[in-house]
């Protein structure tokens, strides 16, 4: 399986990313080079495995559904760009 | 007598404790050992007027009574730990500015025990990398250079500020991680030790996140003993962290007797990969002649899937970092680059914040997560994980540890491999099996190669069988005797 310019540039915006156009190329070698890497897995036989969900094998624990934290908006939003009124301040996003 | 900065944890322990300096004294000794290491650039952030008042605050508990396991001891915190107040920026343009209102688990337990904070190490940007080039904040510098060699070598990664300050003996110990090897293989090229824990052992809160079925904190340091010391203070059960194991932490320090007669130590078939240099070999020869002198019996043991380990970590990991770091948006926190709209605000600014190398593994696990490739690569890949592991319970049914070199070389120039990623990511092919299955590992230190640089012996045990692991560790530290130090060419 091989990464065309246009794979790349559809992979690229659904991680949103942006990449100019003089760089699909390169990036797409780079890709394919480690996807090449990676179809080794292509000889495995894994007929009837279990695929790994932890290393523990141990469950989640449970725990009160209660508020443990919180209370300081300011905290919250203090390392934000922008910020107002305790608030995330974004683009706008409906007209 | 010695430099303050030259002492082990445990001599510094035992000297505080005699009353012989203060943490003050030993802390200001650190600080100006930091300030002359600086062309090594192993620090993001110094923070020295926080150690000395962490270090007074020190004195003054060890005045009235009060002394935790790692009391007065400064150390450097890798950069991606979060610490309250101080900047933190998993060494990326894109955590710009960030200085979380929250510590983390693991440095609040350190604290609580008594540790004092140098400063932030630098490494390579999100841990996603092998020999700290990767850094917005510039390559470390290996304290180590190959004699009449004016190149500058790579101190490994990801963790290669850790890994160089220990060198540089600029900071007693460090905090480091490991997600494929980024503990130890560092602890290797730059001749300290390093210790990765089984997974769940070190709480993971406050950890900016990379692969979270990997990811796990740990010890590096200049002996074994002082990477039982710290792991002890660091290790523990925490509620914020629902991987995080409960389970008593054992004294690993009782494991120090080096007595390994009776123990049966693998050496895996397979380690031995096309290319690997003689002296690596040897090394590995002589890891087996020294436990076998100790009493230990050597087992040749197989590990048939280790060949699929490192592809099928990077399917796994860069799938979940592709995940984590999608909260990189640039509202929250961080470098914000503004667009036309959302969406070009978003795209803008994780372009310019994150680099290249974290910008190709975020794509491939992008790309490994998409619709129509889920289940090629990223079920397939959790399914091979699932043998991985089963070929080390296997193992560990017929012997208590096993041995193998950490990395399949020496450290390397600057730029060497740095052109072809998948020739970087070779230099975990021994490390990354383990980190697969939530094994406990550990570099030790065990000899010079031909032109003067440290190599590595690594030593795998079982799940939750730190203590093996440490035994182990201590023999094979013994019998190597390793005490070469670099020669301080950056002090001028």
């Amino acid at each position: 399986m091989s990464l065309d310019r246009d794979t790349v540039r559809r992979v690229a915006k659904l991680a949103r990313i942006s990449v100019n156009e003089d760089r699909l190329d390169d990036l797409g070698h780079d890709l394919n080079r480690i996807l090449g890497f990676v179809e080794h897995l292509d000889e495995v036989d894994v007929s009837g495995v279990q695929p790994m969900t932890s290393v523990a094998s141990q469950t989640l624990r449970w725990r009160e559904d209660r508020v443990t934290d919180g209370g300081y908006p300011e905290k919250v939003t203090g390392n934000a760009p922008a910020a107002d009124h305790d608030f995330f301040a974004v683009p706008r996003v409906v007209e | 007598m010695t430099d303050l900065n030259e002492l082990t944890l445990a001599q510094a322990r035992d000297g505080l404790a005699r009353g012989d300096f203060t943490s003050v004294e030993l802390t200001a000794a650190c600080i100006a050992a930091v300030e002359a290491a600086r062309p090594l650039n192993a620090f993001i952030t110094e923070t020295p007027e926080k150690a000395l008042a962490m270090a007074k605050a020190s004195d003054e508990r060890r005045a009235s009574g009060t002394v935790g396991l790692m009391e007065g001891l400064p150390l450097g915190i890798k950069d991606l730990f979060c610490t309250e107040g101080v900047l933190t920026t998993a060494a990326s343009h894109i955590l710009d500015g960030f200085h979380p209102p929250y510590e983390s688990s693991v440095t609040t337990r350190l604290w609580s025990e008594g540790a004092v904070m140098l400063g932030k190490l630098n490494m390579d940007e999100f841990a996603m990398g092998s020999s700290n080039e990767t850094s917005y904040y510039g390559n470390v510098v290996n304290p180590w250079v190959p004699e009449g060699d004016n190149r500058r070598y790579v101190p490994g990664g990801s963790s290669g500020g850790s890994a160089a300050a220990v060198a540089a003996r600029a900071v007693l110990a460090a905090t480091g991680t490991d997600t494929g090897g980024s503990i130890r293989q560092p602890a290797a090229f730059a001749g300290i030790v390093g210790a990765k824990p089984t997974y769940g052992r070190c709480s993971r809160f406050g950890i900016v996140a990379f692969a979270s079925s990997l990811d796990q904190a740990g010890p590096m340091t200049r002996d074994v003993r002082d990477a039982a010391i710290m792991l002890r203070a660091m290790a523990g059960f925490d509620p914020k962290d629902s991987t995080s194991v409960d389970m008593a932490v054992p004294d690993f320090e009782t494991a120090l007797d080096g007595d390994v007669r009776g123990l049966k130590i693998g050496v895996p078939a397979e380690y031995r990969v096309d290319g690997m240099p003689a002296e690596i070999e040897r090394l590995w020869h002589q890891g087996e002649a020294w436990l076998k002198d100790a009493g230990a019996e050597i087992v040749p043991i197989s590990l048939p899937h280790t060949k699929y380990a490192l592809p099928t970590y990077y399917i796994v990991a860069p799938a979940e970092a592709s995940s984590n770091l999608a909260r990189y948006d640039g509202m929250r926190y961080g470098l914000r680059v503004p667009g036309k709209d959302l969406v070009e605000t978003y795209e803008g600014t994780r372009a310019a914040g994150f680099g290249a190398e974290v910008q190709r593994r975020i794509m491939i696990g992008t790309y490994v997560l998409s619709a129509g490739y889920y289940d090629a690569y990223y079920l397939k890949a959790q399914k091979v994980r699932t043998l991985i592991l089963r070929d080390f319970q296997q193992a560990f049914q017929g012997v208590d540890a096993i041995l193998t070199p950490t990395a399949p070389s020496a450290a390397f120039a600057f730029g060497e491999k740095s052109g072809d990623p998948v020739a970087m990511y070779l230099n975990d092919v021994f490390t990354v099996p383990a980190s697969l299955a939530g094994l406990p590992g550990m570099s030790v230190p065990a000899g010079l190669s031909a032109t003067g640089m440290p190599m590595g012996l690594q030593v795998l045990a079982p799940a939750f069988d730190e203590m093996t692991m440490f035994r182990v560790g201590a023999a094979l530290e013994r019998a190597a005797g390793f005490d070469a130090r670099p020669a301080k060419w950056w002090v001028s």
